[in-house]
């Protein structure tokens, strides 16, 4: 009786919509430029946009996954929500307490709270400590004293991801990749945390080692209800493991959506080539290659990040408006949030702007024409959007100038699918 | 069935050691072996396999399990460096016509280059950082070639463009720390083609790259395939990029191969239990969500101490099926199991097709 009224519990709590409880991490505006210096009085001439003004939070008890390409800022944004890189500006808030310019002392209550799994498990082991050693740091550096003693903590963790407690006394070089994770993910659970940041946890481990590492974050969730930011650049994987996911580009999230709703109808274009461009594992699907969006060349240098949307020199839909205007993150279904101008399957933000770029001519021809049709501008294309989520979308445009034409086209697409 | 009585269970196909091969890259046994302080490392134990012009092969494995060195001992490069001094190499390796295990390093030099190139997985370690990309590109072409440096430089330029390097003209005369990732990659494939070679091996060619970019290139070995022609032997941990890519798959544990056969075969109905695991292992984007992954248990085994018999018989969660009196110890060698397709499992026939329809691919 007893149990089955605490798992109507834990089930209400997971149920309970998020808006109701305060999130457990809030970031508002977050921006890290780092600084280029030259010459000899080391003037600075410019710097390096890493994290350029990004909002999110993240919910207790839930998976925020993050990906986007190499140097969009991902790692750095993981490094100052745990506060090892001190922001340019902005505002980070976990639980309640602002954090972002905190000082080491400071910091110091909050990092029992918030602990890091870091990417490559050889370069975070020091290879001169003992198991026991670096595992039981955090109690050291903390003054904590646990029950039963150090050592009997540090080898209940041990087994708790999966090793064995005699390994107390080996050092790092005797483990292979996979077992060193599980040391890394030891330390950082040793005291519990309420939160996590995994930055690539499990790309340097070969895909059967991966499955199990996955599989044991996911396991410590469940048992010590932990919340997660897993950083990766994966998408097979941070779809498996994210309740949320964040896409970034080159400083600031284009998307930021639920898991199902971003895999199943991406909207931002960048989102949509990403997802495109995933191997999959099936010979069968090589007759479909025509899905596949190529984008041109790389991303863009952060030190001088495109005027406007940053996508807009890879984009096929990019028009004048995307090369002068930002588009902000709005929420235009619900639990998606897309900062976009000509989203994919929705309404276009900014009808009245059909010019393509050049940039963008040049970019449509390296999207097959099946995607190029369906997030073609015109409104009839569109598939129906659900029921309520249309008077979300046409508050959203209000506070802008363009709402009116946005709406009209938002109608047409409704009668033309209404017909 | 009959097929399997005609050629003998034991044996993949008939070694007939010594023969010109009929296809265009034949290996055969090929074992590479390197004494080291521990013990005898056993890299690659017993290796063969067919590859025709025009074809893809894709080898995937754990790091570790002989993939890299395979491609090396074709190269002729195992012999390279500190670790090749005293390397044990046996078999038969044939490309063209010429057996080249046999052959001397300066036969196999120049071969290299010209009929067979190699793509690296890092491009940034891969190039020389003091000199321009350029005049890389046009070392490996004057190599092979008596042609002026104008000529030479015109190659590099025509090759760049080919692989979609933008402003060619511009690039060719800078270094390799000035190329993004991608472009580096780029210019390692244009250094490969120079010589238009008839074989190219590409190392983990996509593994250190975004995904769209990795979609790029995968892109551009396929075009380029088409236009020369050439065999293509490409080394992956990523079963998504064989999916992509390749003709055959061969899949390789502990130095040997545990499964051969047409891509579709591998991915419709693998028939070696590591397959599974791999694929189990696997998050599958393109499949509905899965709670859990089924990884396969264990550590990839030592190569120094390949486990006896099977060496994936301590990670294999069917090992302790009955196999007929077959013990854990004795070796499975490759059998067919269906047209083209082979595998080293002790595992019958009938137990093989219910375990995979009954127990694995309804967990996929």
């Amino acid at each position: 009786m007893s149990e089955t009224e605490t798992g109507a519990a834990a089930a209400a709590v997971k149920a309970a919509p998020a808006d109701d409880e305060k999130p457990l991490l809030k970031v508002e505006g977050l921006v890290k430029h780092f600084p280029i210096k030259k010459g000899l009085l080391q003037r600075q001439v410019g710097a390096v946009k890493a994290v350029d003004g990004i909002d999110f939070e993240v919910r207790r008890g839930e998976t925020l996954g993050v990906v986007g390409e190499s140097g969009c800022g991902k790692s750095t944004m993981g490094r100052l929500i745990t506060r090892l890189l001190e922001p340019s500006g902005g505002k980070i808030e976990f639980d309640g307490t602002d954090i972002t310019h905190l000082n080491t002392g400071g910091m110091r209550p909050l990092r029992r709270d918030v602990q890091m799994i870091f990417q490559d498990p050889y370069g975070s082991l020091n290879p001169r400590h003992t198991i026991g050693s670096i595992v039981s740091a955090p109690f050291r550096l903390q003054g904590v004293e646990p029950e039963g003693g150090v050592k009997k903590e540090v080898q209940r963790l041990l087994e708790l991801v999966g090793l064995s407690p005699e390994h107390y006394n080996r050092y790092p070089h005797e483990f292979s990749g996979g077992q060193r994770q599980r040391i890394g993910i030891a330390r950082a659970l040793a005291l519990k945390p309420r939160m996590v940041v995994a930055d690539e946890p499990v790309s340097a481990l070969d895909v059967s080692i991966q499955a199990q590492v996955v599989n044991l974050m996911d396991d410590l969730q469940d048992e010590l209800g932990l919340t997660y930011v897993i950083i990766a650049h994966d998408l097979s994987v941070v779809r498996h493991v994210s309740d949320r996911i964040a896409v970034m580009y080159l400083g600031k999230i284009v998307e930021l959506a639920d898991r199902d709703s971003l895999y199943a109808s991406p909207m931002h274009p960048y989102t949509k080539a990403l997802l495109s461009a995933v191997p999959i594992p099936d010979p069968k699907r090589r007759t479909q290659k025509s899905e596949r969006i190529l984008l041109r060349g790389d991303v863009p240098s952060p030190i001088a990040p495109p005027s406007g949307c940053r996508f807009h020199t890879r984009c096929w839909k990019a028009t004048e408006v995307c090369r002068t205007t930002e588009p902000p993150l709005i929420e235009l279904r619900p639990g998606q949030r897309v900062a976009c101008h000509h989203p994919e399957d929705f309404a276009d933000q900014q009808p009245q702007d059909t010019v393509l770029l050049s940039a963008a001519k040049e970019a449509a021809e390296l999207v097959a024409d099946e995607v190029l049709a369906e997030s073609a501008p015109e409104p009839a294309s569109e598939p129906e959007p659900e029921p309520e989520t249309a008077p979300d979308s046409e508050s959203e445009p209000e506070s802008e100038p363009e709402s009116a034409p946005a709406k009209d086209s938002q109608r047409a697409a409704e009668e033309s699918t209404e017909k | 069935m009959t097929d399997l009585s005609k050629t003998g269970a034991a044996v993949g196909e008939p070694v007939r050691a010594g023969e010109p091969p009929q296809a265009f890259l034949e290996v055969r046994d090929l074992k590479v072996h390197f004494p080291t302080d521990d013990g005898l490392v056993k890299s690659v134990d017993g290796l063969s396999f067919q590859l025709e012009k025009g074809k893809t092969l894709g080898i995937v494995g754990e790091s570790g399990s002989g993939k890299s060195v395979t491609s090396l001992a074709v190269m002729g490069l195992h012999r390279l460096g500190n670790r090749g001094k005293n390397v044990q190499m046996s078999g038969e390796i044939w490309l063209d016509g010429k057996e080249l295990v046999s052959a001397s390093p300066d036969e196999v030099r120049r071969m290299r280059g010209r009929q067979m190139a190699m793509i690296f997985q890092d491009p940034l370690s891969a190039m020389h950082p003091y000199y321009t990309v350029g005049n890389q590109i046009v070392e490996a072409y004057r190599v092979h070639n008596k042609v002026d440096k104008k000529t030479a430089r015109r190659r590099a330029v025509e090759l760049l463009d080919r692989v979609g390097i933008p402003e060619p003209d511009k690039r060719v005369d800078m270094y390799p720390h000035e190329f993004s990732g991608g472009m580096r990659q780029r210019a390692m494939i244009a250094m490969a083609l120079v010589n238009n070679p008839e074989l190219l091996i590409a190392d983990e060619p996509t593994t250190a790259l975004d995904v769209t970019v990795q979609a790029q290139i995968l892109d551009l070995i396929r075009d380029l395939q088409k236009e020369f022609g050439s065999a293509v032997v490409i080394i992956t941990h990523d079963l998504g990029v064989v999916a992509e890519i390749a003709d055959d798959i061969l899949v390789m544990y502990g130095g040997r191969c545990v499964e051969r056969g047409p891509v579709d075969k591998i991915f419709d109905e693998p028939s070696h239990p590591y397959t599974w695991g791999l694929l189990g292992s696997m998050p599958r984007i393109d499949r509905a969500q899965t709670d859990r992954l089924i990884p396969v248990k264990g550590q990839p085994p030592s190569l120094i101490n390949v486990p006896s018999g099977c060496a994936f018989n301590p990670r294999c969660p069917y090992a302790d099926v009955p196999k007929g009196g077959i013990t854990r110890t004795e070796r499975p060698e490759l059998r067919e199991v269906g047209s083209r397709h082979f595998t080293a499992c002790h595992l019958s026939q009938e137990d093989r097709t219910r375990i995979w329809t009954e127990e694995i691919a309804p967990k996929l």
